[in-house]
């Protein structure tokens, strides 16, 4: 189930970051600051190997999600940056991500 | 400690060895025993068997074997594990007994000794009454032994002895007590291992003969024990996959036990001791994968069973140590070679361990609450003094039923663990977990994840009242989190570091964490910002501040006293913070207008404040620091009187300074170093807040970027606002100071390009356009410095222009004084440069002056200069090529010495402009636009070399130059030539022309150019167009150096040029020189002219018939 969904800038900081409200907002900020470890460690490990450098799913940081999640989060996230007056790398503040997001969130949680 | 509890006992994780009893050795007096002592004590190196020894007396008694239990149908179980078992079969009941003895074969008093050492075995077999435990006898000898079946006493004294004492011949060793003693007791103790393996063996066999007795309702412990005792005994015989085995049914056993509150410790302690056990062998097996599996089935199964809910802390406790535990075992395995990864490194248990700690800490505040008195009698204390059964409670030791025997005994009971738990240092418990996990998170790349834990150790000593480490560690990360921008979690860490600041009365820091909080980074609430801000200026006006929310009142009011202490103290209210590296709740940003200003414009800069915070923010100086700590004094606002400046929350305040700069700065960066803002004021406490260069801090650099790359930036554009976007305002922390513009006009004129060593000609005109005088005018002129360093050798430039320059002239003239110039005055100069080699050059022409002028009231003395460059091309002006030629212009490959020939030099002009040859000459032995030269080589000591024939030198200048310009002199090498000297050299007078039927005479010269005496063969051949007279066939001598002359008389009989009768000579001495080679001396034709019009072509046919018979004739007569 879906308890925190984040969207981090490739600079690693957070452009959209929500969890569940009754629970620990800060640890989950902490859960997705630290796994950023794992994702550099990955990602660097992907850039070694040419074949799956289009392959935009890194796979599971610690088990906790899910593929078609991801991409359901991407494809908004995609509309998010398609939309001109968005300036990329601000924060995202988007109703149709937040739909999406909440959506995800109720559905499983 | 009162959380040793929970520690693993030494025993459970030690490696069990084969325990062997040594008896019979006294260690301390005896020499030889002590050697053999050492002997099985030292250097136990891995290839050695694993067996631990201990020195005991012959009459030391082991633990009595209880009875056996001949049936089980009695019998109920008590507990799991007994808490001695392990250490009884570790350390007190050896798996043999080895006696050693004195004793050679033939010693004079064997019966005696014989039957001594049968006492000694009988005393330790009746110690050991009821075991499996094994005797063996080793003998101690002077003699080294004979070879075996060789000493027929030996052999014979051996079974009497294994007779007397009862042993079987493998239990009797001889030691003798030579130089090899190691050697023997490596093998003694490879003896005594296999002993020890069939004893152990012996074991498993008895323990596993007890199950057909059990039953599975009265007996369920037993199994469990039952199990773990074969793993045990099968880890001590070093059979690790059966052990392993066992341990795993025992797991599985433990697990089917019927579980409540009573004995839920005793079935998690066993679970946990089995699951270490199981653990630590598939580590050692190199199985980490399967280790791991393992704990987290643990886990899983036992996270849930907390027992009894008033001592939830003990299974935080507990789930603690086993992932401590755990983490160790992995940690341990590394060590030993295994690799971990990012994601599965024992960091992640050691920081479940302290998760888990957390817990217990917690649920410990909850329920054992303060004020109760401890118990009397004490409730956990034993006869024994320790627990017979592990896991279980002392106040009911034994007891199996779901029920607790005595309500009331379990009541003080748990009361004496709750205010036991209470005295438990749970933060120094995570701090050290905690702390284990940062060191593996380190070695495993995870910068975050050690940054998170740190972070939580910070808060831990933030609990344990230790606020110094806290600070010191929320510091040390917080810069981590500000620079990944995760704003969430750097405000949380701010408010911890700021209760710390606050608890510790530390000003600096107060200020600090306040002045961040309040800042834009931070995501606190309004108004937890107003409260803060409000608190903040009451640190500036030196109040006491308000106490942060959820800190606890005792340490509140401590920390309240010692602020008031620190206000009570005067002098030391002056505090500078450098605020770049942090997020403050002030922006500020800085910029010279313009990146240079001419020296006299006035410098212009521009500052910059927005506060973020909530309330307005006054303050009452705003200084800017300068590279140059001159100009510091024209860009500082200070506050006047009572009224202070102010920035309204949101709104940027701009400040501009000006000031004049020095003339003895041009040329010079002007730098921000430094901007400061002063809040409070003397009377409370003055903070000065200090961005170093032109401001800027922490997030703006990346504020910065968005702005520069939002595309809304264009709409705020449209929009008439006049304040600056903030985040799009840049910083220009320095200026440039150049010198005035000139008002100068330099031109030049010139006629490119260049000839090569000409004086070239340049004409400087300067005009000045100032509206004061221009003092101290100087030109520097010549080749701009920078270019190819041989253009300097070759350049040369001078002012005067009467007369070549030489070498000595400089390439580059400088600071030629040229006196001052009136408004609108012209001035001209010519500057001459002579270029020695070809090429593209640039010349600068710089033209500096000084003049008075004034700048927003100050008179100021500026230098301007104005630059010119020019790049000239250099050409050659002409280009010579040069041709010998002998004196009939036949072009020559070589000259002959002594004898003429003519020199030609052709002259081509490659220069656009005219020019003018002055003169020419030959240096040495030449005329010509062309020029021709005869010229005469003299004899050489070796003939057929080359001689160079000397220099050409032509006087020149261009064409349009004026009359007393001077002439170069360009000098060409010519070309060498090839010489050859001849034995004998011939020419001829002859005429210039002939005309028909008239007499010509022509007279041979024929010179003997060597030393010899040279014989001469010549003859005259018959031609159609002349007769002649004169010898036609002769031989001569010639001396040398002299000279003979032939006198012929040719009578022309055609006109027109004529081919004269071929002389034939040949030098029988010297055959290298025959007609041939003489024959380019002497002329080949001669015109021959008619004597009269009328002529004709006819008679000269008629004629030449006639001569024909007559040459014969004559030649007829000289013979």
């Amino acid at each position: 189930m879906a308890v925190c969904i984040a969207v981090i800038a490739k600079e690693n900081y957070p452009l959209y970051i929500r969890s569940v409200p009754t629970q620990n907002e800060l640890k989950f900020h902490y859960t997705v600051h630290t796994s950023l470890d794992v994702v550099e460690e990955k990602i660097s490990a992907v850039g070694k190997s040419l074949g799956d450098q289009r392959e935009l799913y890194l796979g599971l940081l610690y088990p906790t999600e899910d593929y078609k999640m991801f991409r359901k989060l991407h494809n908004s996230f995609t509309d998010v940056m398609c939309n001109p007056f968005h300036n990329p790398g601000d924060p995202i503040q988007s109703k149709a991500f937040d739909g999406i997001v909440s959506g995800m969130m109720v559905q499983t949680g | 400690m009162a959380g040793s509890q929970w520690e693993l006992p030494p025993e459970l994780c030690c490696r069990p060895m084969a325990f062997v009893a040594l008896t019979g050795l006294d260690v301390v007096y005896n020499a030889v025993h002590r050697a053999i002592w050492d002997a099985f004590c030292a250097n136990r190196r891995a290839d050695r068997v694993p067996i631990s020894f201990k020195v005991l007396p012959g009459d030391h008694e082991y633990p009595k074997c209880r009875t056996k239990r001949t049936s089980y149908e009695w019998y109920i179980p008590k507990g799991i594990l007994k808490t001695g078992w392990m250490n009884k079969h570790l350390n007190l009941v050896p798996a043999l007994v080895v006696l050693f003895y004195e004793l050679d074969w033939d010693d004079p008093q064997w019966k005696e000794k014989q039957s001594e050492c049968a006492t000694k075995v009988e005393i330790v077999r009746t110690s050991l009454q009821g075991r499996n435990t094994k005797v063996a006898v080793v003998l101690i000898q002077k003699k080294t032994p004979l070879p075996p079946g060789e000493d027929l006493v030996a052999s014979e004294r051996a079974a009497t002895l294994c007779n007397a004492c009862d042993l079987s011949g493998k239990s009797l060793f001889v030691l003798p007590h030579t130089d090899h003693l190691v050697g023997y007791i490596i093998r003694l103790e490879n003896a005594f291992y296999e002993h020890a393996q069939t004893y152990y063996y012996t074991e498993i066999r008895r323990v596993k003969s007890h199950k057909e007795f059990l039953n599975k309702t009265t007996h369920q412990l037993l199994f469990v024990r039952h199990q773990f005792k074969i793993a045990f005994f099968s880890e001590l015989k070093q059979d690790t996959q059966n052990a392993l085995k066992y341990y795993r049914t025992a797991y599985s056993l433990v697990h089917e036990l019927r579980a409540h509150e009573t004995n839920m410790l005793e079935i998690k302690t066993m679970a946990g001791f089995i699951n270490y056990k199981i653990c630590r062998l598939c580590f050692q097996h190199n199985t980490p994968l399967d280790a791991i599996a393992q704990f987290r089935k643990h886990i899983d199964l036992c996270k849930k069973k907390i027992g009894s809910a008033e001592l939830a802390f003990e299974h935080a406790a507990w789930m603690s140590k086993q992932f401590q535990s755990f983490g160790e075992l992995f940690d341990e395995a590394i060590k030993l070679g295994l690799t971990a990864i990012q994601t599965q490194n024992p960091g992640f248990y050691y920081q479940q361990a302290a998760c888990y700690s957390q817990d217990r800490k917690q649920q410990a505040q909850q329920l054992c609450q303060a004020g109760a008195t401890y118990p009397s009698p004490e409730p956990l204390d034993t006869q024994s003094g320790g627990l017979d059964f592990y896991g279980q409670r002392p106040w009911r030791q034994g007891h199996q039923s779901i029920d607790p025997p005595d309500a009331e005994k379990e009541k003080t009971g748990i009361l004496a663990l709750q205010i036991k738990e209470r005295d438990v240092p749970h933060s120094e418990l995570i701090i050290a977990l905690l702390s284990n996990a940062v060191a593996q998170f380190k070695k495993y790349k995870c910068p975050r994840m050690k940054s998170h834990l740190m972070v939580q150790m910070g808060e831990e000593y933030y609990h344990a009242k230790d606020y110094t480490k806290a600070l010191k560690l929320l510091d040390y990360v917080m810069c981590d989190y500000r620079t990944e921008r995760w704003w969430g979690l750097l405000t949380a860490i701010l408010t911890t570091a700021l209760r710390c600041a606050y608890l510790m009365a530390s000003v600096k820091d107060y200020i600090i964490y306040c002045m961040e909080l309040l800042g834009r980074a931070s995501t606190l609430k309004e108004e937890q910002k107003l409260r803060i801000e409000k608190n903040l200026i009451k640190v500036l006006t030196n109040e006491v501040p308000d106490a942060e929310p959820e800190c606890d009142s005792s340490s509140v009011s401590a920390a309240k006293s010692l602020w008031s202490d620190r206000m009570a103290l005067a002098g030391s209210n002056e505090l500078t913070i450098e605020v770049q590296d942090y997020i403050p709740f002030i922006q500020c940003k800085a910029k010279f207008q313009s990146p240079s200003f001419h020296v006299d414009q006035p410098i212009q800069l521009q500052v910059f404040l927005r506060a973020d915070c909530p309330h307005p923010v006054s303050f009452n100086k705003l200084s800017v620091s300068l590279s140059n700590q001159e100009y510091n004094q024209w860009c500082v606002v200070e506050s006047s009187g009572q009224e202070s400046m102010s920035l309204l929350p949101g709104k940027t305040k701009r400040f501009n300074f000006s000031f004049v700069a020095k003339t003895e700065d041009v040329g010079k960066k002007i730098e921000m170093t430094g901007i400061e803002v002063m809040l409070g004021s003397d009377s409370g406490r003055c903070v000065f807040m200090s961005w170093r260069g032109a401001g800027g801090d922490a997030a703006s650099t990346h504020e910065a970027l968005q702005a520069s790359r939002s595309s809304r930036r264009w709409g705020r554009c449209l929009e008439a606002r006049q304040e600056p976007d903030w985040d799009s305002l840049t910083m220009q922390h320095s200026t440039m100071i150049i010198s005035r513009v000139p008002k100068i006009s330099v031109q030049l004129s010139h006629q490119p390009p260049a000839l090569n060593n000409e004086m070239y000609c340049i004409s400087v005109t300067i005009q000045s356009q100032e509206e004061g005088v221009a003092k101290d005018v100087k030109l520097t002129a010549g080749l701009k410095p920078g270019q190819d360093a041989n253009l300097g050798q070759t350049t040369h430039v001078t002012l005067d222009g009467s007369k070549v320059c030489d070498d000595t002239a400089p390439a580059l003239l400088p600071d030629v004084p040229l006196g001052d110039l009136k408004p609108g005055e012209k001035l001209e100069w010519c500057v001459y440069v002579k270029c020695v080699s070809t090429g593209p050059r640039v010349f600068l022409f710089h033209v500096a002056y000084s003049i008075d002028t004034t700048v927003e009231g100050r008179q100021i003395v500026c230098k301007c200069h104005k630059d010119e460059t020019v790049t000239i091309e250099t050409v050659v002006p002409f280009e010579v090529s040069v041709k010998f030629v002998s004196t009939k212009f036949e072009p020559l490959d070589r000259v002959a010495v002594d004898i003429p020939f003519l020199l030609m030099t052709d002259i081509l002009s490659s220069s656009p402009w005219p020019l003018l040859l002055a003169s020419s000459s030959l240096q040495l032995t030449g005329e010509s636009a062309s020029e021709c030269f005869c010229l005469r080589c003299p004899p050489l000591t070796n003939s057929n070399s080359t001689v160079a024939t000397g220099q050409y030198l032509i006087s020149w200048r261009r064409y349009s130059s004026s009359a007393d310009s001077p002439l170069i002199q360009t000098t060409v090498t010519l070309p060498h030539v090839i010489l050859e000297s001849v034995p004998l050299y011939i020419h001829a007078d002859v005429p210039s022309f002939g005309r028909v039927r008239e007499s010509l005479s022509v007279r041979y010269h024929i010179e003997n150019r060597t030393a010899l005496v040279q014989e001469v063969e010549m003859a005259v051949e018959p031609s159609d167009a002349f007769m002649f007279s004169g010898l036609k066939q002769v031989r001569l001598r010639i001396l040398p150096g002299s000279e003979q002359q032939m006198l012929y008389n040719y009578y022309p009989l055609m006109a027109g040029y004529q081919t004269l009768p071929q002389l034939n000579i040949s030098l029988p001495r010297c055959p290298t020189t025959n007609t041939h080679t003489l024959r380019r001396f002497l002329p080949q034709r001669i015109f021959v002219k008619w004597l009269s019009e009328s002529s004709g072509s006819a008679g000269g046919r008629r004629l030449h018939r006639c001569s024909l018979r007559r040459t014969h004739t004559h030649t007829n007569r000289l013979l």
